[in-house]
């Protein structure tokens, strides 16, 4: 029988792709989904890609999730990538997260604090009972939420605010000489890791490896015992300062989830005891991100705190190497190409391993065969 | 005779094989060691004695290349580069000096071990570390030694998990002596053991220190196992020499109060 | 493309629909700071140097090393050959080399001889490299010790320090347990005989043609951003004993195709009762052959290239 190698793989490829746009699409009877329906109505799919996706633009997070259909990994994949042909023309100022226009903001520190718990919109109280009204087209138009009497308290004050007057709270180290944060965009990963490092690798990093970890630190796998002191969400400026003008200007208004975790006293014979914090920053409403975030931050000061690395949340290159998801996916998901050579290679070296142990079974039978047989 | 061999003669006739002048190692208010000196020649034990907190296991980080200290030098006779501040080197010379001359064992054999890898393979390594590539000779070489620590020979293959704590002992020591070190550094080896592991082992090591001409360096809190391995004492407390001398001497005529009050509170066996 | 297609994409404005990307899709900063790292890496062979890895539009772990060096150093008048698993037409090499002719505006080529870059995973051509050829390997783990020890700190440490004990007495364990040294693919090296390397998972076979070879290597881990190198006449020696020396893999069959008995065989399952035959993994160097009238038994009529009647 004569073997005939078909070459044609760029056909194939091209007939994939095709294919892959009609299941994309699905079933042509039912209505197009609308990129501004995805931006409206899956704004929490769109707040997580923005966040894991390193960029924020609320339509192209929209249009990467059409496109991935709704596979949220693959979309943050397609913003990073999109980012990257982005040039970089400056950074802006920190943001002023106590300046935040806040939409929600709570504290289980204590019962109430200056401004009140504001509840904002969240699914937290929520029971979580199949709507099936929503099924039905036209459960919409929502009536209207109740407004207030009167407006907020603004700006809000922060927890770490309320605790500056007895010095509860430690502060926020300020790192001498060097202005420039790391960015891991621009130069791989480096260790030890400095705490600028972490913070950016675990804004970016996959919500559910660091909820994870979050969890395993709060069921004993390390030393951190959270205190939510503060989680708040809303728009803060974006401020910028050109060159050619040399004062800041605002170029956007962003939407921020951020969370404050107070954990463990820490002291020394020069320094009176204080709460520790974690700290967590994301893009978009992403409450369960950043309270994991903050944790995980928190655990991973061990080093720098003295505490003893005991656990997996714990250790910097665990954690801040496996916490990408694109890569992670890459290189999961890389075993499906093509590995025959090296099985091959893997091949040759069983076989012939079997090959010896049969020889030196039938070996050692025929010995055992021969003295049991009675001499002649 | 060629240069390098003349400077050779004269290196082994004249100069010490480790001195120690003022070392000094200090953590902020406190001291670990103070102002210690002293010399050895080849094939020399030296027993450092004292109680936890002493500061002897300081000592004995500072002078195996472990600890800088803050103040003082100590000169080693390397193989390599002759009387050097083993301090002055860069750390890549230090390294390599450590592994080629000198054997560092520890108190606990899971310090000192690969536990993940056999037995044969962690004694192998100390040969492959010095560049010899032939397998059927080192394993040899590895059964040799591991029959002369009196390891039963059919574990060769088995990983130090699987030992006893006195088997895992004398991989170490074994480990640790393959490569003729010129310099052997010990911290507690008996210490974790049973009574009666402790009493064979320690035999072993006094054979093989005698047999192989070894200098070595013991910490040690107990006295009995410093009379039996070392030639020279030093008694260290609060992190000072208070007394140095012959083991004998030092042990059967303490001088220093303190020395007496360790000695007299030995058991005697 | 067709040439007048070509002239008007590379002269076109970069707002225009022929040129929504810069040349090669990377911008120039890039580049430059991708070649900065390749000086580095063939000034110390073998050394990994880090290097900025960007997200590109293919996934870690599936060539964005290789395709960011190919990015780097491509221009116009080079000839661009992507092979994966040797084969020119394996899903993933087709795609690449769409990418680069797409982004680069460059002739692509499966003969290895015409290729000025060949981009590679896992294997190295059969046919010898020459002076001016660069080979790009896709490496998905460029740290040799990686397996032995998964810490960053450590291993970086052991290659400053040159102490690859582990590495020595994990070969030792093999030779206890196997009888042989167990590595097939990604057999470690020793580059220059100061720094350890994985040659990327090219199968051990391949070894040799690692040494004081014409051609200069470049390997790039886009995922681990490490780029490596081995620049031209160098010394590489893979790990052995004196007892136990390296060998290559051997088949007692040839390539069922074109009769090549010294060439990397892949088995090619024919059935389900266990027929199998074996045929050359190079997929040009097999065609070469039977293009000189080279038949092996299994050989059949002339090949049908669908790709080519699609795009008549």
């Amino acid at each position: 029988m004569a073997y005939v190698a078909v070459k044609g793989g760029e056909r194939a490829i091209s007939n994939a792709h095709a294919l892959l746009e009609e299941s994309r699409r699905g079933d042509p009877s039912v209505p197009e989904l609308l990129v501004d329906q995805v931006r409206e109505q899956l704004s929490l799919s769109v707040d997580r890609v923005m966040a894991e996706g390193s960029c924020y633009d609320r339509d192209l997070a929209a249009l990467a999730i059409k496109q991935s259909a709704g596979d949220v990994a693959e979309a943050t994949f397609l913003m990073r990538a999109y980012r990257t042909t982005l040039p970089r023309f400056g950074f802006s100022k920190p943001v002023e997260t106590a300046a935040m226009a806040v939409r929600r903001r709570i504290s289980a520190a204590f019962k109430d604090i200056p401004g009140g718990q504001v509840l904002g919109a969240t699914f937290d109280y929520t029971h979580r009972l199949l709507d099936f009204k929503l099924a039905a087209e036209g459960a919409d138009p929502v009536a209207p939420a109740p407004q207030a009497l009167e407006p907020m308290v603004h700006p809000l004050p922060t927890i770490s605010s309320v605790f500056s007057h007895e010095n509860l709270l430690e502060q926020e180290a300020r790192v001498e000489g060097d202005d420039e944060p790391f960015d891991l965009t621009r130069e791989p990963m480096s260790f030890p890791a400095g705490r600028d490092q972490r913070l950016q690798a675990l804004a970016r990093g996959d919500e559910g490896f660091l909820l994870s970890l979050a969890y395993s630190s709060q069921r004993g796998w390390g030393n951190t015992h959270p205190l939510c002191g503060e989680i708040r969400m809303g728009e803060v400026p974006v401020e910028f300062v050109p060159d050619e003008l040399g004062f800041p200007i605002e170029i956007a208004d962003i939407t921020l989830t951020e969370c404050i975790m107070l954990s463990g006293f820490a002291g020394s014979a020069e320094r009176a005891p204080q709460y520790t914090r974690g700290y967590g920053l994301t893009f978009g409403h992403n409450e369960r991100k950043t309270m994991s975030m903050a944790i995980v931050d928190r655990a991973l000061r061990a080093r720098e705190l003295g505490e003893e690395i005991e656990a997996p949340c714990q250790d910097e290159e665990f954690v801040l190497y496996h916490s990408d998801n694109v890569e992670a996916s890459g290189f999961v998901q890389h075993l499906k190409l093509p590995h025959y050579v090296d099985f091959q290679a893997d091949l040759v070296f069983l076989r012939k391993l079997r090959a010896e142990f049969f020889d030196r079974k039938s070996a050692a039978e025929a010995i055992t065969k021969q003295q049991m047989e009675p001499a002649e | 005779m060629t240069l390098t061999a003349q400077q050779e003669t004269v290196d082994q006739a004249d100069q010490p094989l480790l001195r120690v002048h003022s070392l000094s190692k200090h953590y902020g208010m406190i001291t670990g060691c103070r102002d210690v000196s002293f010399e050895m020649r080849p094939g020399e034990v030296l027993g450092i004695v004292g109680e936890s907190g002493s500061g002897k296991t300081t000592l004995l980080n500072c002078l195996s290349g472990r600890l800088t200290p803050s103040q003082g030098r100590v000169e080693f006779n390397a193989s390599r580069h002759g009387l050097v501040d083993i301090y002055n080197l860069s750390e890549p010379d230090r390294r390599r000096m450590q592994r080629e001359d000198w054997g560092f064992v520890h108190q606990n054999p899971r310090d000192g071990l690969r536990m993940r890898v056999s037995g044969g393979a962690n004694v192998a390594e100390s040969l492959m570390n010095l560049g010899r590539r032939h397998y059927g000779d080192m394993r040899q070489a590895s059964l040799n030694w591991l029959n002369r620590v009196e390891l039963d020979l059919s574990r060769i293959d088995d990983k130090p998990r699987t030992y006893s704590g006195g088997m895992q002992q004398r991989v170490q020591i074994a480990r640790n002596l393959i490569h003729a070190p010129r310099l052997v550094f010990m911290d507690e080896p008996t210490g974790g053991l049973d009574v009666s592991v402790q009493a064979r082992l320690l035999d072993l090591m006094r054979e093989l220190v005698r047999d192989l001409g070894l200098a070595a360096i013991l910490v040690t809190h107990d006295m009995a196992v410093a009379r039996l391995m070392a030639d020279r004492l030093m008694v260290m407390k609060s992190g000072s020499v208070v007394e140095t001398g012959l083991t004998d001497q030092v042990l059967d005529d303490p001088q220093h109060p303190y020395t007496q009050l360790l000695v007299s509170s030995v058991l005697q066996i | 493309m067709s040439s007048q297609a070509t002239d008007a994409a590379r002269t076109a404005n970069s707002n225009s629909p022929e040129r929504y990307y810069t040349y090669g899709y990377l911008d120039e900063q890039t580049k430059r700071m991708i070649r900065r790292a390749i000086l580095k890496a063939i000034a110390i062979p073998g050394y990994q140097v880090p290097f900025g890895s960007r997200e590109m539009p293919v996934p870690y772990g599936w060539g964005t090393g290789g395709i960011q060096l190919t990015a780097a150093i491509i221009g116009p008048d080079d000839v661009f050959k992507c092979i994966d698993q040797g084969a020119d037409d394996t899903t993933n090499a087709v795609s690449i080399r769409r990418f680069f002719a797409k982004v680069a505006d460059v002739a692509t080529t499966e003969d290895t001889a015409e290729a000025t870059i060949i981009q590679s995973r896992h294997r190295i051509p059969e046919h010898p490299l020459k002076d001016g050829q660069i080979m790009v390997f896709q490496v998905p783990q460029p740290e040799p010790l990686r397996g032995l020890e998964p810490r960053e700190m450590e291993t970086r440490a052991m290659h400053a320090y040159e102490e690859y004990g582990l590495q020595y007495v994990s070969l030792y364990e093999n030779v206890s347990a196997f009888g042989r040294i167990a590595a097939t693919a990604g057999y470690p090296v020793m580059v220059d005989e100061r720094y350890l390397m994985s040659p990327s998972p090219i199968p051990k076979f391949d070894n040799p043609k690692l040494h004081n070879s014409q051609a200069l290597m470049l390997f790039g881990a886009g995922r681990e951003k490490r780029i490596y190198a081995i620049p031209p006449h160098t010394t590489v020696r893979s790990l052995d004993f004196e007892d136990y020396p390296f060998e290559t893999q051997k088949w007692e069959e040839s390539c069922a195709l074109c009769a090549a008995d010294d060439s990397y065989l892949d088995e090619v399952v024919l059935d389900d009762q266990g027929q199998r035959m074996f045929v050359c993994s190079d997929s040009h160097y097999c065609s070469d052959r039977r293009a000189q009238g080279f038949r092996g038994p299994m050989a059949g009529h002339e090949l049908v290239d669908i790709d080519k009647d699609a795009d008549q």
